[in-house]
């Protein structure tokens, strides 16, 4: 699953928030603003979105890094490190 | 499971040593002694016995907040300068014209300004309610026109999505004070609360306050109709002080960490009056569960007494325990629980992490304070609640015909668990519902709601809601509440809302749905009513899950059963079906 782009992988992160949180307005999200936060979500929200990540990317996320997850952008950075790893 | 044996020295350096002792030789009327009052014959004020008496001399120095902010900021706020910042915001209220007696409702994060806005509010003899920050605007309008709200202390950011749009709603709000957390103009119809702070006098004298002054006002839900405001008095500090000496082993100087939000009545109780009556430092963490997180403040802060919950507990050990044990505690002394029954494996993994059990204990917002407890002293059974704190009797109690009550007959028999009336921080009313909060008393008891057993060594053990109620993440939340919020969905003919189990989180809650004709039960109308409701209710209390279904069960007086759903839900036999309406 390394070749997927960036674009690929932002589109798989917003679409797994959505289908937790479908009201979340991803887009207008500022960059670089804490995302859930800003967007709600939960710790209970927070794993499921983490499970569905893992079901489509094969990524698992242990506690210990969930501090590079703040960010949409560190989300992302985190999960194309980890793919192309 | 195997019970955790105390040894006689770790009993005999606990606040309470004894047990059997400690309850033989407490009264209540002792424990105000443990309090000072205020100067003169001026009364009780919760303030004063939280700040400022401890704001003078030496002690004044000490820290009585140490603040962690999300992004790594650091404040400590010394008792001094609480009494300070509080007598400060006091004299804002009394400058807006704000009367005694009047609602104050705060909605933020944990903020150093809600603190000192909890204490100057009480000081100022104003009615506080702390609101969930996670809530929606749906439940923040109720409890605000419930309550009365005529001030709203809240942030910017809070203000535009929650509570501009319902704004022309809240009835009685006439001041709305936002403390900046974004760089936007301040938003129409709100002072910033800074510059007010800044120039007010620091210096108030709390005015004479009767013990049994209204003073904290905590929402609760009800399985029907809408959320139920239990109403505390200014001596229910009696009660935090006395509970958390004897429950949570709290003393003078100790670093205390208490994760509960003080929009939930932990967080008021424990998170704010109790450990700062005692003279301790409160750790205040900003930001939401992060398990390594909470590794690290435990070490680095040299948390002494922790109070946490179940699901926090849970989450922590889905990570293993060698994360906590690549840390060291040599601070931490005691650990306790509370928010539903934590099971067996939790306790022990307490020991297995951090080298100290979990201590269970129970109470709800009604009783204000901690009722039932598995003390410092006394041996751990695994899954039990515990037993009542000193000054506080508790039975199982069946109903009888007659509408009495009666303790049950045998051990080990469930019942209603029941409190005998009369401890300080017990709630005066439910507002404006008297007649509801007369319905919990029978007999001299108050129905706690909750079923439980007692064993033959005296420990009670939580069996069950009596109701429907639904317990998330240790939250109670109502079922009609949010049935109500989905019923306003144009596609929705109707909405049964159930707590599923879950292993983390307790229950979730979960809503089936029937829709009106001519709307397609497809996943993306699915989305939207989920979306729909998070806008509305916060991800606090609306559905994680939603299920469209042809048609809910009802009963022949056209109520939706609830217990039926649940029953299907879980694969569980249905039980009678009699009154069940022919389906469609």
């Amino acid at each position: 699953m390394a070749h997927l782009s960036r674009d690929t992988l932002r589109e798989t992160v917003v679409d797994c928030i959505l289908a937790v949180a479908p009201e979340a307005d991803v887009d207008s999200l500022p960059p670089g603003r804490p995302w859930r936060e800003a967007l709600e979500i939960d710790s209970f929200d927070f794993l499921n979105i983490l499970v569905d990540l893992e079901k489509r990317l094969g990524v698992s996320v242990p506690e210990s890094d969930y501090h590079e997850l703040a960010t949409l952008d560190g989300l992302i950075d985190y999960l194309e490190r980890r793919l192309t790893a | 499971m195997e019970i955790l044996r105390k040894s006689r020295r770790e009993a005999r350096e606990t606040v309470l040593d004894d047990y059997p002792s400690a309850c033989a030789g407490f009264s209540w009327d002792e424990a105000r002694t443990w309090l000072d009052g205020l100067p003169g014959e001026g009364g009780l004020n919760i303030a004063h016995e939280a700040v400022d008496r401890h704001a003078t001399g030496e002690a004044g120095e000490r820290t009585a907040i140490r603040w962690l902010g999300k992004a790594g900021a650091r404040r400590e706020i010394r008792y001094r300068e609480l009494a300070e910042l509080s007598a400060r915001f006091a004299n804002v209220l009394g400058e807006l014209g704000v009367a005694r007696g009047a609602g104050v409702f705060l909605l933020a994060g944990r903020i150093p300004e809600l603190y000192l806005a909890v204490l100057g509010a009480l000081k100022h003899g104003a009615v506080v309610t702390p609101l969930f920050s996670a809530f929606g605007p749906e439940p923040i309008a109720t409890r605000m026109n419930l309550g009365e709200g005529r001030v709203l202390v809240t942030t910017t950011s809070l203000y535009r999505r929650k509570v501009a749009a319902i704004r022309d709603r809240l009835e009685s709000l006439e001041h709305v004070l936002v403390v900046r957390d974004d760089d936007q103009a301040l938003p129409e119809g709100t002072r910033e609360l800074g510059p007010l702070l800044d120039a007010a006098s620091p210096e108030y004298a709390i005015p004479a306050t009767d013990p049994e002054q209204p003073a904290l006002l905590h929402f609760t839900s009800g399985t029907t109709g809408t959320p139920k405001g239990a109403l505390h008095v200014h001596q229910a500090v009696v009660a935090h002080h006395a509970t958390a000496r004897f429950a949570l082993d709290l003393r003078a100087g100790d670093v205390f960490w208490c994760t509960a939000d003080p929009g939930w009545v932990t967080g008021t109780s424990y998170g704010i009056i109790a450990p700062l009556s005692l003279g301790a430092t409160l750790v205040v963490d900003e930001a939401e569960f992060d398990a390594e997180r909470w590794y690290r403040i435990l070490e680095e802060e040299a948390v002494s007494v922790w109070y946490t919950a179940p699901t926090a507990v849970r989450m922590m050990m889905k990570g293993g325990s060698e994360r906590a044990r690549s840390r060291a505690y040599p601070s931490l002394r005691f650990i306790a629980s509370v928010g539903e029954p934590l099971n067996p494996q939790a306790v022990h993994w307490g020991v297995e992490a951090f080298g100290l059990p979990i201590h269970d204990n129970w109470w709800q917002t009604e009783t204000g304070g901690i009722m039932i407890a598995n003390f410092a002293c006394m041996d751990i059974r695994p899954g039990a609640m515990g037993k009542p704190l000193p000054g506080i009797e508790a039975a199982v109690l069946r109903h009888l015909p007659d509408g009495g009550v009666a303790r049950v007959d045998h051990h080990d028999e469930e019942g209603e668990l029941a409190l005998r009336v009369g401890w300080p921080s017990m709630f005066r009313t439910y507002l404006h519902e008297e007649a509801r909060y007369r319905r919990c008393f029978v007999d001299g008891w108050y129905l706690t709601g909750d079923l439980a057993r007692r064993d033959p060594e005296g420990y009670f053990w939580f069996v069950g809601r009596a109701d429907d109620m639904i317990k998330s993440a240790g939250h109670l939340i109502g079922p009609f509440e949010v049935e109500s919020a989905l019923m306003e969905h144009p596609a929705v003919a109707e909405v049964g809302v159930i707590g599923k189990p879950d292993p983390v989180i307790g229950e979730i809650v979960k809503a089936f749905v029937a829709l009106k004709p001519g709307h397609a039960p497809d996943e993306a109308l699915r989305r939207e009513l989920l979306g729909f409701a998070r806008q509305r209710l916060g991800p606090a209390v609306a559905p994680k899950e939603i299920e469209i279904q042809a048609s809910l069960p009802r009963t022949r007086s056209g109520k939706i059963m609830r217990r039926l759903l649940k029953a299907r839900e879980l694969g569980l036999p249905e039980g009678d079906t009699s009154t069940l309406e022919t389906s469609r």
